[in-house]
């Protein structure tokens, strides 16, 4: 590899590093949004029978 | 959540700034060849990695003094950014040590340390991740962040009392000018304060998913309770 590879290597690793935690953190948030959904319908089917 | 989009397009664009100043706009260090742009990077991931793990420290000890959840919230979202920034450190530092020494490790006591703060901070994420509940290991954590921080001054200390081979750009000893470009300068401290701000995002962004994490699982504890499920 020339060095010219390897510093287009480094600066790839931070970029797509950076890209794939934001992403982590949208998925995660995707997943809450979808518990609270599944929580939101637990709690109105358990409603009317209390 | 609109503050935080404008927080995050600043991060990104002041980082996109950096880098065209880093790779396009900066002279190439004499004899050194492009491989030196990786310091650009380099030590702007070292500078918000310290930044995230000082804040997680801080925050740590904010939570055994005062047991404040956003505390331990905050704790935790700094500490796994310091991770990600740690691990930018080390790679990028490996591949520009296998261009320029022809090995991707070297056994020099500042990168030992650095490795070592990674371990430290790591053993603290997969501890939140998988200890168990919050609050219960919320103290035992705060304690590993507080110890793990020790390692920084290590570094700065190490740089300066024992022989090794990683460069001192920032600080050149032996007579050393550091970077004479004033581009080559703004690429460096530019870089730092992208990154910084890069990760300050991170950290809010990732302080408030946290939060709303902690109240779902709470909120799911209670509807399970509710229901009889064990």
């Amino acid at each position: 590899m020339s060095h010219l590879g390897y510093m287009f290597a480094g600066y790839t690793v931070v970029i797509i590093g950076l890209l794939l935690y934001v992403r982590r953190m949208v998925s995660r948030l995707r997943e809450v949004d979808e518990e609270l959904h599944e929580l939101r319908r637990r709690l109105g089917e358990a409603g009317p029978h209390r | 959540m609109r503050g935080m989009e404008w927080f995050g397009a600043l991060a990104s664009a002041a980082l996109v700034a950096v880098l065209y100043v880093a790779l396009l706009v900066a002279p190439e260090a004499v004899g050194e060849g492009a491989v030196q742009r990786i310091l650009y990077i380099h030590a702007p991931s070292a500078f918000a990695a310290y930044g995230c793990i000082f804040v997680a420290a801080g925050a740590s000890a904010v939570y055994l003094w005062k047991r404040s959840p956003a505390a331990d919230r905050l704790a935790a979202s700094a500490a796994e950014v310091g991770v990600l920034m740690c691990t930018f450190v080390l790679v990028t530092g490996s591949i520009w040590g296998r261009a320029r020494w022809n090995a991707w490790w070297t056994p020099d006591p500042r990168l030992t340390l650095m490795l070592i703060l990674w371990a430290i901070y790591v053993s603290y994420v997969l501890l939140r991740a998988f200890g168990g509940d919050d609050e219960e290991i919320a103290p035992y954590a705060a304690v590993v962040a507080i110890a793990g921080v020790l390692a920084i001054p290590a570094i700065r200390v190490s740089s300066r009392l024992m022989r090794g081979i990683h460069p001192s750009v920032i600080a050149p000893r032996d007579g050393g000018t550091g970077l004479a470009d004033p581009y080559m300068r703004l690429a460096l401290w530019g870089g730092a304060v992208a990154m910084l701000l890069v990760a300050a995002w991170l950290v809010t962004v990732r302080t408030r998913l946290e939060r709303v994490e902690r109240e779902v699982r709470a909120v799911r504890r209670a509807a399970d309770a509710a229901e009889g499920v064990v």
